[in-house]
C-alpha cells in the first residue's frame, strides 16, 4: 500500500483535489501511468495500427446505441418486427440510433478483419504475444455470436431463416446434435422462445464476456508491449532509465494520432448511415424488411457479408469434397510416416489416427464435415502462433514470395466472401472448394512453407522517418 | 518464503484429503446448481403441448397444385401430382442418393410411404417442407427443363435456396448435394377421399 502523501497547504485547489484522490484511490493513478502516460509504444506505427482503437470506438458505439434501442424494442415473436419499424418511424431520431447500431455491426467486422490482417502481416501473434492473439480470436468468436444473435432480433425473413440454418448446424453433430439444437431453440422450430433467449444473450451475456476479453486483450498487450511493422522488440534496446529507445508514450502521442483516425472513420461511418444504411443489401438485407414467415423460405438466403467466407466453406463440403479431404488426410499421414523423422510409436499413432478420421469421414454425413470446416476455419486462427516457423516476424523481412502468398490468401478470402453472397451454382461450388482447400492449406502447411526462403536481415532499431 | 522451508515442513495428508474432498463436494454442488439453469433451455410445457394433428380439406385441389399447412410450426406440403409427374419419378432413380428411402426409415418415411412415390395414394404427396440439410424450406421447381441452379435434364421437383440441394417430386434427394436425406414424410392418414389428417396415422 502506498504511503499517505501530505501536500503543501499553499497548493492550488486542483492539486489538493488530485492529492485527495491519489491518497484514496492510488490504483487509478497507477493504471493511468501503466496504460497511457508511461505505456511506451513503438514510434514506427503505420496506418494499420489504428484499427485496434477504432474497434474500441465501435464497441462503445454499439453499447450506447444498444442501450437506447432496448428501451423501445420488444423481444416477442408477435411484436418484434413491429417494434423495430416503430423505432424506425415513430421514435424521434430512432432511425438514426438503429442505423448506427446496424451499420456499427458491419463496421465492427471491417475494423476487426483489418486489425487481424495487420497481425498476420507483421507477425503480431508470435512469441511473446500468443495470449494477446488468443484473446483477440476469442473476441472475434464473441463478435460472431453477438452479430448472429442480434440479427435474429428484427424478426424479418432473413433473421428467421438465418437463425434456422445456423441452429440446425448444431443438429449435424453426431448423436447429441438434435437434442443440442432443441436446447438452443427451446422449441421444435425457431420461435418466440428462441427470440427471447437470443435477446438475453445479445444484450447481457455475450457483451459481458466480450468486455472481459477486451480487458484481458489489452492487459496482455500492455504487459508484453506492442509489436510494430518491423517486428522488432523495442524492449531489447533501452536507455539508462529503462525506457525503450524506439518507444513513445501512448498518451499524448498515439491518443492524438488516433483522434485523427477516429475523425476519418466517423466521416465514412456517417456517410454510410446517412446515404447508404442498407449498403446495397449487404449491411441490411432486403428480405429482412419482410416479417418472418416460418412457412416460406425466401428464394435466396445468404448471411450478412461478414459471415460469407465461412458460409462458402460450409457449402463447399459435399460428398465429393469429403472424398478429396479423405485423400488429403491419407496423403498427409503417408508423408508423415515416410518422410517424418519420428519414433515408431508416433508413426503408429499417426496411422491409427488417420484410419479413425477416414472411417469417421466415410460414416458421418458431409453436412457435419461442412460444419466442422466452418468452425475449423475460425478455430485454426487460435493456433497461428504455433504454426508460423518463419525466422522473422514481419512481412518486411520475409522472402518476397511470402508477400504474393499473402496476397493470394486475401484474394481467395474475398472470393469466398463473394461466393457466399451468391445463390449456389456448380461453378461457384468448385471455386469455393478450391478456396476452402487453399485456406486450410495456407494454415495447416504453414509450419512447412514458412521455413523456406531467404529472410532479409532484420535491423536492431525500427525504421522511422519523422514527419 | 524460501523453497527449503517448504521442503522441511511435512505436508499434512489428512488436511490435503479434506481439501480435496471439500473441493469435490463444492464442484458437485455447483454442478447440481447448474441443472435448473440449463433445464430452462428445454422446450417449455406449452411448446410441447402445441403438437396436435392438423386436418386438411384436399377436395378442391387440382392436379399439379400444392397446398402448405402448418403442423408443429413447420410447413407441411400436400402436392397433387399429375400422371406425367408421377411417370417422371422413375427417370430420376439413378441420380438419387436414396431412391428407396432406406436411410433412417423410422424417422423420415413411415412404412406406408416406403415406395417410389413415397405416399399412400400415389397422387397425393405429403412431406414436411424442411430441407434435411439445415432446415430451410425448399422452393417449388415443378417446371421441367433447364433453368438456373438446376441440371438440364430436370424433371421437376424442389430446390433448396440455401445450399442448392435438390429433391424430386417424391421428396427424394439427389446425389452429391449437401442434404443427406430425403424430405421427411410426416405421419398422416386419409380420413376420407377429401380429408387428410397430418400428424397421426392408423398406428397411433
Amino acid at each position: 500500500m502506498a504511503d499517505f502523501k501530505e501536500i503543501s497547504p499553499n497548493a492550488s485547489a486542483g492539486a489538493k483535489l488530485t492529492n485527495w484522490f491519489e491518497n484514496r484511490l492510488p490504483t487509478a493513478f497507477d493504471m493511468y501511468k501503466v496504460h497511457m502516460s508511461e505505456y511506451y509504444a513503438p514510434k514506427n506505427f503505420n496506418f494499420w495500427y489504428i484499427f485496434g482503437s477504432l474497434a474500441m470506438l465501435v464497441l462503445v458505439i454499439q453499447i450506447v446505441t444498444g442501450i437506447f434501442l432496448v428501451m423501445h424494442y420488444k423481444p416477442d415473436a408477435a411484436l418484434a418486427f413491429g417494434s423495430v419499424e416503430y423505432i424506425m418511424r415513430d421514435v424521434p431520431w430512432g432511425w438514426l440510433i438503429r442505423y448506427m447500431h446496424s451499420t456499427g455491426a458491419s463496421a465492427f467486422f471491417v475494423v476487426v478483419y483489418l486489425h487481424m490482417f495487420r497481425g498476420l502481416l507483421y507477425g503480431s501473434y508470435r512469441k511473446p504475444r500468443e495470449l494477446v492473439w488468443i484473446f483477440g480470436c476469442a473476441i472475434f468468436l464473441c463478435l460472431m455470436a453477438e452479430a448472429f444473435m442480434g440479427y435474429l432480433l428484427p424478426w424479418g425473413q432473413m433473421s428467421y431463416w438465418g437463425a434456422q440454418v445456423i441452429v440446425n448446424l448444431f443438429a449435424a453433430v453426431p448423436f447429441v446434435g438434435p437434442d443440442l439444437a432443441l436446447l438452443i431453440r427451446g422449441d421444435y422450430v425457431v420461435g418466440d422462445a428462441t427470440l427471447n433467449r437470443f435477446f438475453s444473450f445479445h444484450v447481457i451475456a455475450v457483451p459481458l464476456v466480450l468486455l472481459g476479453l477486451v480487458v484481458a486483450h489489452l492487459m496482455a498487450l500492455h504487459d508484453v508491449g506492442s509489436n510494430n511493422p518491423d517486428g522488432i522488440e523495442i524492449k531489447a534496446t533501452k536507455d539508462d532509465k529503462g525506457i525503450p529507445l524506439d518507444g513513445i508514450p501512448f498518451h499524448p502521442y498515439y491518443t492524438v494520432h488516433d483522434i485523427f483516425a477516429v475523425c476519418m472513420f466517423l466521416m465514412v461511418f456517417s456517410a454510410v448511415i446517412f446515404f447508404a444504411p442498407e449498403f446495397g443489401g449487404y449491411f441490411l438485407e432486403y428480405n429482412n424488411f419482410i416479417p418472418a414467415d416460418p412457412l416460406k423460405t425466401p428464394l435466396h438466403i445468404a448471411p450478412v457479408w461478414y459471415f460469407t467466407p465461412f458460409y462458402s466453406m460450409l457449402r463447399a463440403i459435399t460428398d465429393e469434397m469429403v472424398l478429396v479431404l479423405i485423400a488429403c488426410v491419407v496423403g498427409a499421414a503417408a508423408l508423415a510416416v515416410i518422410k517424418g523423422k519420428l519414433p515408431a510409436i508416433v508413426k503408429g499413432a499417426i496411422v491409427i489416427g488417420a484410419a479413425v478420421v477416414v472411417a469417421m469421414m466415410l460414416s458421418i454425413d458431409a453436412k457435419f464435415w461442412g460444419v466442422v470446416a466452418m468452425g475449423g476455419a475460425v478455430v485454426i486462427l487460435f493456433f497461428l502462433p504455433w504454426l508460423d516457423n518463419s525466422p522473422v516476424k514481419s512481412i518486411r523481412y520475409r522472402p518476397s514470395w511470402h508477400k504474393y502468398l499473402y496476397a493470394v490468401f486475401v484474394v481467395i478470402f474475398v472470393i469466398l466472401a463473394y461466393l457466399g453472397t451468391q445463390p449456389p451454382s456448380p461453378i461457384g461450388e468448385r471455386v469455393s472448394q478450391v478456396g476452402t482447400l487453399f485456406y486450410f492449406g495456407f494454415f495447416l502447411l504453414m509450419p512447412w512453407w514458412s521455413r523456406f526462403g531467404e529472410a532479409k536481415p532484420v535491423p536492431t532499431r525500427v525504421n522511422f522517418a519523422a514527419h | 518464503m524460501s523453497a527449503s522451508l517448504v521442503d522441511i515442513q511435512p505436508s499434512d495428508p489428512s488436511k490435503r484429503t479434506w481439501l480435496i474432498a471439500s473441493s469435490c463436494a463444492g464442484a458437485v454442488g455447483v454442478g447440481a446448481a447448474a441443472v435448473p439453469f440449463v433445464s430452462t433451455f428445454q422446450p417449455s410445457e406449452r411448446a410441447k403441448a402445441a403438437g396436435a394433428a392438423v386436418e386438411v380439406d384436399i377436395g378442391a385441389m387440382k392436379p399439379g397444385e400444392k397446398l402448405t399447412v402448418e403442423w408443429r410450426g413447420k410447413p407441411v406440403w400436400i402436392v397433387r401430382r399429375t400422371p406425367e409427374q408421377l411417370a417422371s419419378l422413375a427417370k430420376n432413380t439413378p441420380q438419387l442418393a436414396d431412391p428407396e428411402s432406406k436411410r433412417k426409415p423410422s424417422e423420415l418415411t413411415p412404412e406406408y410411404a416406403r415406395n417410389e412415390a413415397r405416399s399412400i395414394k400415389p397422387e397425393y404427396f405429403v412431406a414436411v417442407g424442411i430441407c434435411t440439410h439445415l432446415g430451410c424450406s425448399p422452393s417449388d421447381k415443378f417446371q421441367p427443363g433447364a433453368q438456373p441452379s438446376l441440371p438440364d435434364d430436370w424433371q421437376g421437383g424442389f430446390l433448396c435456396p440455401c445450399h442448392g440441394s435438390t429433391f424430386d417430386l417424391a421428396g427424394r434427394v439427389f446425389k452429391n448435394k449437401p442434404a443427406p436425406d430425403n424430405l421427411e414424410v410426416p405421419p398422416h392418414m386419409f380420413l376420407s377421399d377429401s380429408k387428410l389428417l397430418i400428424g397421426e396415422d392408423k398406428k397411433a
